[in-house]
């Protein structure tokens, strides 16, 4: 048996995924920006897929830009925002949290003379509205919060700050990096005061390669890359027709089924948890199952390091994340943990499960058996 | 410009009678890394010597690079080879290619004839004199210096006519498989390929053997020693690599004896599981990556006790030096960058916090009795499961 427990590195794509990435590659391959029949055939994939992504979020279509992924979405929407803005202001706003693809450009933007307040989170993740509400200034030009924290699954109340930050300054824009939130949420931009928004595609069953950008009409925001004019010479290069083609298919569907999808990983997500209580020294972290994000649970196996837990599972066919040094290719630990102020022990025995709507709750029942038998094997052997 | 070059051989030479077997070997070795350069390439052996030679168009760098990694070759020579058609264009022909190879002409000379074809019309010296004193009077600012040249321009009259001036260093040593087989103790760390690297380059083929203890090491350790056995595999030939399950092992005397000497101990088991592999291939010895008091199981009693196991000689390449010059070597061969990728190749849990660094034997055989009732039988598992993978 297989238990494929880290939805949120990457998911498997939909069928009807592959099928319009396949044409697009097989059939109807042409380059949009052709002034031919090819060309325009091509096109109508790109505006079909900003169509049905638009209305997912009930924005414009014209307010979707396509990129490489999540990445570029939050480099351009930080670097391109701050550029864009600095005679106004030279001050940026984000959390002590944050993925790399949003800490690494706002630590470049610190190196080019931009002014960055990080903001604290308490032990399950959550921002203090009171301290945004202080940091933000007349020159503060963008605030950056994550919807869905990657590791633990922290959920912010976008809705309320986006309100706070209009309040204290109408000027700021709000950036979201919803890569862990869109296909989880209902997230509807211009009621929540969202004014950029960055989505990965292969989160949602979509392709690698694939992600996109929702920039507000009236965001003054510049290009971040250059060249042949592309998306209203917002985003050249020419256009990734399979993966915007997918990303599209996979956003509609996704949507489709919604309330549906996310009880289903609510009732994994449970289960699991349930599950665990039998075996001692386990923690949860983060937020209350309930209040944290349907598909992520992070867990602390005291006295198991987490990679070794990981490789164990992986004898088994179950594939989790571990957040600890060794897993992964950089070797400082989980800034993310340190940050809800785990100690080294609970840090170092995380890992995060991950889930998505095809996971079945046998696949929970199998995970479990195998943590109940292997763990306490695990737990004998320490460094001494 | 080239389109062949000279093999000029290391210590083949001193070989005696043997000297065929050594050339033959060398002539492999050649032929085989050639197959990493563009180009079609033909080796042959003429009058002791060595000549490549391409066969149309090929990546004159690419060439070199691939030399430069045969063992046994000390110095390798870019030849123009031309057509024997009178006098005249010879010297027309080297005058060109002076101008071509040497756009600063402020330079000292001499020309190194040699007639092996006993044919040709004008003898040996007098050749050099006059292809000197055509070079003379083409180019005046350079000027002739017979015992210490700085080019040193030579003309061999055989069959056709070889041209050369020029010589990369080889990396020298002697054609792999001229001197018998070892068994290589691979980790993922910096000294272990340079050992084998060292002792291929002294005619050794080698093969290799890895200790994987999942899940306490990941997938990716294991990808990391094959991507390390490939890169010596460039210089060393196929490479046959062992991966040997030890977790069983490890935790067997993790749980059975003094937590201090776990190291020692486990690398007893290595040795001896190493040489069983080295009696399967047969190989002669077992190398390792040791050097003295690096590390608290390389200390002098450490090796000691861990050679204690093993009834091969047991080559220690880098026994004397400094981590430093080790790395050095590593870079230059091209291991480095892989060796030091953090895919952690033995998890702490198994290296005390204050291991033992002046082991008594006797002790630690005290303590392996602890191990009597199954380590022999998990040794024999352990081998018999190891995955074989031919590296290349």
């Amino acid at each position: 048996m297989e238990a494929y427990l880290d939805n949120s590195a990457t998911t498997r794509c939909y069928e009807e995924v592959i099928d319009i990435v396949e044409k697009t590659m097989r059939e109807d391959y042409g380059n949009p920006s052709s002034m031919h029949l090819r060309g325009v055939e091509a096109e109508r994939y790109m505006k079909e897929s900003a169509r049905t992504i638009a209305k997912t979020m009930k924005v414009q279509e014209k307010e979707i830009y396509f990129t490489s992924g999540g990445t570029e979405s939050n480099n351009w929407a930080l670097i391109g925002c701050a550029m864009a803005n600095r005679r106004r202001g030279n001050h940026l706003i984000t959390t002590v949290f944050e993925h790399a693809a949003v800490s690494a450009p706002m630590a470049f933007l610190e190196e080019q003379g931009f002014e960055v307040t990080r903001l604290s989170v308490d032990a399950c993740g959550r921002v203090n509205l009171e301290e945004l509400k202080n940091a933000i200034r007349p020159e503060t030009i963008l605030v950056s919060i994550m919807y869905v924290n990657n590791e633990i699954g922290a959920v912010q109340p976008i809705a309320e700050i986006g309100a706070l930050i209009k309040q204290q300054n109408p000027q700021t824009y709000f950036h979201v990096d919803a890569i862990q939130a869109y296909g989880k949420y209902r997230i509807l931009p211009k009621k929540e005061q969202i004014d950029l928004l960055s989505v990965s595609g292969h989160k949602i069953h979509g392709p690698k390669g694939a992600g996109f950008l929702y920039i507000g009409e009236k965001v003054k925001i510049q290009p971040l890359i250059w060249g042949g004019g592309q998306q209203n010479g917002m985003r050249s290069g020419t256009d990734n027709v399979p993966g915007a083609a997918g990303l599209g298919v996979a956003a509609g569907k996704i949507y489709e089924n919604l309330t549906e999808n996310v009880e289903k990983m609510r009732m994994v997500k449970r289960r699991l948890a349930e599950g665990l209580q039998e075996i001692p020294d386990v923690r949860i972290n983060g937020m209350p199952l309930e209040e944290g994000a349907p598909h992520i649970l992070n867990v602390s196996f005291l006295g198991v390091r987490s990679e070794v837990l990981l490789h164990s599972l992986e004898e088994y066919g179950i594939y989790v994340s571990a957040g600890s040094a060794c897993s992964s290719h950089k070797r400082a630990g989980s800034s993310t943990l340190a940050a809800i102020g785990l100690d080294a022990a609970q840090r170092e025995s995380a890992v995060r499960f991950s889930f998505c709507e095809y996971t079945a709750e046998e696949e929970i029942d199998y995970t479990l058996a195998k943590l109940r038998e292997l763990i306490p094997v695990l737990r004998r052997f320490k460094r001494k | 410009m080239f389109h062949a070059f000279l093999i000029k051989y290391a210590e083949i030479g001193i070989k005696g009678k043997n000297r065929y077997l050594f050339e033959d070997a060398l002539m492999k070795q050649i032929r085989h890394a050639l197959r990493e350069a563009e180009g079609e390439f033909e080796v042959t052996k003429e009058q002791g010597r060595i000549y490549v030679r391409a066969e149309g168009e090929f990546d004159f760098e690419e060439a070199v690079e691939s030399l430069q990694r045969v063992f046994g070759i000390a110095e390798i020579c870019p030849v123009v080879i031309l057509e024997d058609e009178g006098y005249e264009k010879l010297s027309k022909d080297v005058i060109a290619y002076v101008d071509e190879q040497y756009p600063d002409k402020k330079k000292t000379f001499k020309v190194y004839a040699r007639r092996a074809k006993k044919s040709y019309p004008i003898p040996s010296m007098e050749l050099a004199a006059e292809l000197g004193g055509d070079i003379l009077d083409a180019f005046p600012d350079m000027t002739v210096d017979v015992r210490k040249p700085e080019i040193l321009i030579t003309v061999e009259i055989r069959e056709k006519i070889y041209l050369y001036s020029q010589s990369i260093p080889g990396p020298g040593g002697m054609p792999v498989g001229t001197n018998g087989k070892a068994m290589l103790l691979l980790s993922g760390g910096i000294d272990s390929p340079v050992a084998g690297y060292m002792i291929a380059k002294r005619g050794v083929k080698i093969d290799a053997v890895y200790f994987h203890a999942p899940p306490y090491t990941s997938e990716r350790a294991k990808q990391k020693v094959v991507d390390l056995a490939k890169l010596v595999a460039r210089y060393s030939g196929p490479i046959h690599l062992h991966v040997v399950n030890f977790t069983d092992i490890q935790l067997y005397i993790y749980e059975k004896c003094p937590h201090d000497e776990l190291t020692i101990i486990m690398r007893r088991y290595m040795m001896k599981i190493a040489e069983r592999f080295a009696h399967q291939d047969g190989c002669l010895g077992l190398i390792t990556g040791e050097s003295i008091g690096q590390v608290a199981s390389q200390t002098i009693q450490s090796l000691a006790a861990t050679n204690e196991v093993c009834t091969m000689p047991v080559f220690r390449p880098v026994i004397g030096f400094d981590k430093q010059e080790i790395v050095d070597i590593s870079v230059k061969i091209g291991t480095y960058e892989t060796s030091i990728q953090p895919f952690e190749d033995c998890c702490t849990i198994f290296v005390a916090k204050h291991p033992v660094t002046k082991p008594n034997v006797n002790v630690i055989k005290r303590s392996e009795l602890n191990l009597q009732e199954k380590i022999d039988d998990m040794i024999e598992e352990a081998v018999n499961t190891a995955e074989t993978i031919v590296v290349q």
